[in-house]
């Protein structure tokens, strides 16, 4: 059975987004659900299947305060920054299979103003080998973990730290023109390859941003989404994909390739579409690294040949393959991917505002987490 | 080194990892090889994926290694880590055909190359814990 175009993303809605803030996780969760829910022209007890992100609220919350009567469909998609788009597939299965209607995707956090990266991943079930064998050398965070795939790349293929600092003042470049992005001011190369070192190869602009704030999606059958408020944006195709050693980044055969590598071929063919054909791309931007190695394993370019492409504007508004017009999470906010669909959607509706992609149609979104987990979405304008 | 001064992370002991940690503690790097099929595998792990068998043995890693990537780490994630700053971490392919994580001593970091020929040592950090490291091969 085919389940291209039996979803549509139906509604959106995200907080305004901060670094500090004294509301709790729970509350900036409600409200940008609430906001999705609303947009979609539904109402909260509508809802009928829930994925939350893994960390933060939990279906019960949404059951207690939307008085839902009777929800039908919980899961979670434990596969940290991949998670929300992992869930668009994981509802597509959920709604196609009969179980409900309407699915609410939604993430709540205070990343800045709550735990940080260094003591958040330590508790998290996926991380356990890591913290028995290599946290106590000294491995802790994302940013040492990934380095090491990034000077793998480096070394091997000739990427440099000026191809990363393309991607990282490209997509400021973009948040400056999103009023809803906690980045404001520009960013130059120079800052760029001045700015303090994190774990080498990374810099500072090389990282991604700790925010506070909430995104959500609400996932509906398309003859229902027809009927809503908004033009339905259809799924077209979805998918997940784990790298090899999924545990562990230091056992990985090839520390250059991600689980997304196993998943864009299966997804471009379920959409029937082709590389040339999207329009618009929301890229995980956990790294800017991390945004160059999925391009070329989702197949924009060849293995090795990322840097290059990310040169000469291609990666800019009106580049051959735009990406993150939001300021994704290295300039708008980290909401693990949550507000790359919702930029997306935006995209496709054309209501993206400054950053919006003439005529944009067709749009791909990605997730990336863990130590290599991959996901993906290829959306189109109803 | 004092036990109760001691701030990073520890890992957890459990009846199947242990001999990997008592290994490490005798300056010996101990690795799981499949009783069945002599895979070698690492980190330790219940089942061997080339055949799911259960039955397990321990081997002595020759401790002869080639670096396989690496990171320069100069940020505290965690406070007990400052005083080390800056410090490198290796990725090494080990003789037997798995891979090592652990910091780096007595190298400069910027001389590392893909295929760099280095050695696994030994440091003693609490009574129970020892951790791997990377040495020159001389």
């Amino acid at each position: 059975m085919s389940l291209r175009e039996k979803v549509a993303v139906s509604g959106i809605g995200e907080t305004e987004y901060m670094r500090g803030t004294d509301r709790t996780a729970l509350s900036l969760q409600m409200e940008a659900s609430l906001s999705a829910i609303a947009d979609a022209g539904l109402s909260p007890r509508d809802i009928d299947g829930i994925i939350p992100y893994g960390l933060g609220a939990v279906a019960e919350d949404f059951i207690t305060n939307f008085g839902i009567a009777d929800l039908r469909f919980s899961a979670t998609t434990p596969m940290g920054g991949a998670s929300a788009v992992a869930s668009i597939q994981a509802a597509m299965a959920a709604i196609n299979s009969g179980l409900c209607n309407h699915v609410l995707l939604s993430l709540g956090r205070t990343g800045y103003s709550g735990g940080r990266i260094g003591t958040r991943v330590a508790q998290m079930p996926q991380f356990r080998i890591q913290a028995d064998y290599e946290m106590p050398l000294g491995a802790i965070a994302p940013a040492q973990l990934y380095a090491a795939m990034a000077r793998r790349h480096m070394e091997v293929y000739g990427t440099t730290s000026r191809h990363l600092a393309e991607i990282a003042v490209t997509t400021r470049r973009h948040a400056l023109m999103n009023r809803n992005a906690t980045m404001t001011r520009p960013l130059t190369v120079e800052d760029h390859q001045t700015s303090r070192m994190i774990s080498d190869p990374f810099r500072l602009y090389d990282c991604s941003l700790e925010s506070d704030g909430a995104a959500a999606v609400v996932i509906s059958r398309s003859d229902m989404a027809r009927d809503l408020a908004r033009r339905p944006i259809y799924i077209m195709a979805a998918g997940e994909g784990h790298p090899d050693s999924p545990s562990t980044i230091t056992q990985r055969p090839d520390l250059t390739r991600l689980g997304i590598a196993k998943c864009a071929p299966r997804v471009f063919a379920q959409a029937g579409i082709t590389h040339a054909d999207i329009d618009v791309a929301e890229i995980y931007d956990c790294f800017t690294y991390i945004v160059l190695c999925q391009l070329e394993d989702l197949g924009f370019c060849k293995k090795g040949e990322g840097g290059p492409f990310v040169m000469d504007g291609n990666i800019g508004l009106s580049g051959k393959l735009p990406i993150n017009t939001h300021g994704g999470l290295l300039s708008q906010a980290h909401m693990a991917g949550m507000n790359h669909i919702v930029e997306l959607t935006r995209q496709l509706r054309g209501e993206a505002g400054a950053a919006q992609i003439r005529g944009a149609e067709i749009g791909l979104v990605t997730g990336f987490g863990d130590m290599g987990d991959g996901a993906m979405a290829i959306m189109r304008r109803g | 080194m004092m036990t109760e001064t001691y701030t990073k992370p520890l890992p957890e002991i459990n009846s199947e990892n242990k001999p990997y940690w008592d290994g490490l503690s005798e300056s010996r790097l101990m690795l799981q090889r499949c009783a069945e099929c002599g895979k070698i595998r690492h980190y330790p792990r219940p089942v061997c994926d080339a055949c799911w068998s259960m039955k397990v043995e321990w081997v002595q890693a020759s401790g002869l290694a080639t670096i396989h990537s690496w990171t320069i780490c100069h940020h505290p994630f965690l406070p007990a880590f400052k005083a080390d700053l800056p410090y490198a971490l290796a990725t090494v392919d080990l003789e037997e055909e798995v891979r090592l994580n652990a910091q780096l001593r007595g190298i400069d970091p910027t001389t590392l190359r893909i295929g760099m020929p280095v050695r696994i040592g030994f440091e003693h950090v609490t009574d129970a814990i020892s951790l791997p490291v990377i040495v020159s091969p001389t």
